[in-house]
């Protein structure tokens, strides 16, 4: 499966999905008016891979920012990283944030909540 | 050009940092964003504050940019045709303030201001599982936000949304919101 790399905008993150080593990354920022149209491609990217993942998945998240409709976006991404984790692969999921930013860390307890995969949260 | 310096004081006395009244695309959303951020960078805004702001500010833009997409366009009694509206930021003693006007179709109004009210409403606690709820469900339109918007608005800043619905002929209303971001950090 090739990888995905995608390069950061003004308003995009910069997304790196490795299916060599199962190590995938979404940093910077997630603004985008149309936040469908941009994740869509990353979407369908972790479909495919879930069909035979590594028997090992980590997900490193860092964002400064992102809005409202990334954030439905995020919760599309966790749920296929969950249904990985519940059929049997070791998925993990790191939330990065800048240790003085409440509302990011907050967010992140707002998406552990939610899910039942392992979601660590990691203040940098 | 004697209204000029009548702009001037008037922009300086309601402590205006940015004002602008034209056609809102999603490029002109990202050079507003990126000045503002600038501008408060370059003040040396407390760094939690400067957050605060930005994220308020990209809802409120965007919220507007979105709406504006919606309105029917060639409807001969909009009184706006080429998606224009009013954005405004200000900075207070004590506040930050965001300002967007736009025009909205009044057989809407009800549902916005029932929204807006349930969110001034609502507790710190209860604003977190309205977004949980909507963030969850399955009500999400091809849109964006279906009002997660204005609930993350709400949250960030705290404080309640000021809003204004002010009739412009029997089809049409102009829609004023406010949030405010206070410039004090907590703790």
């Amino acid at each position: 499966m090739r990888n995905l790399v995608i390069e950061p905008t003004s308003k995009t993150p910069k997304v790196i999905l490795n299916a060599d080593l199962g190590i995938f990354e979404i940093t910077g920022r997630s603004i985008p008016e149309d936040a469908i149209g941009f994740y869509r491609k990353v979407l369908d990217w972790i479909e495919e891979y879930g069909k035979s993942p590594l028997p090992e998945t980590t997900f490193k998240f860092q964002l400064e920012y992102f809005n409202t409709s990334s954030s439905k976006c995020l919760l599309d991404i966790f749920r296929k990283l969950e249904r990985m984790h519940k059929s049997g692969h070791k998925v993990s999921i790191r939330w990065h944030y800048d240790s003085d930013d409440e509302d990011m860390a907050e967010t992140g307890q707002d998406y552990q909540a939610l899910l039942d995969v392992p979601f660590e949260l990691v203040p940098v | 050009m004697s209204m000029t310096y009548s702009y001037y004081k008037n922009m300086q006395l309601n402590n205006i940092i940015f004002v602008y009244q034209g056609e809102v695309t999603a490029d002109l959303v990202s050079s507003i964003l990126q000045m503002v951020e600038n501008k408060l960078e370059g003040e040396g805004e407390d760094r939690k504050v400067k957050k605060r702001v930005f994220n308020v500010m990209v809802e409120c833009l965007q919220n507007v940019y979105h709406h504006l997409d919606a309105l029917p366009p060639t409807d001969p009694s909009n009184p706006v045709r080429d998606k224009t509206a009013l954005l405004m930021i200000g900075r207070e003693e004590k506040d930050y303030y965001i300002i967007t006007g736009n025009h909205v179709m009044n057989d809407r109004i009800p549902e916005v201001k029932a929204r807006l009210d349930r969110i001034n409403r609502a507790s710190k606690e209860e604003l977190k599982q309205l977004y949980q709820e909507i963030l969850t469900g399955t009500g999400f339109s091809e849109k964006g936000t279906a009002g997660l918007g204005m609930i993350d608005i709400a949250r960030k800043s705290g404080q309640r949304l000021g809003y204004d619905f002010h009739p412009v002929n029997d089809k049409y209303s102009f829609f004023s919101l406010e949030a405010r971001v206070s410039r004090i950090p907590e703790k």
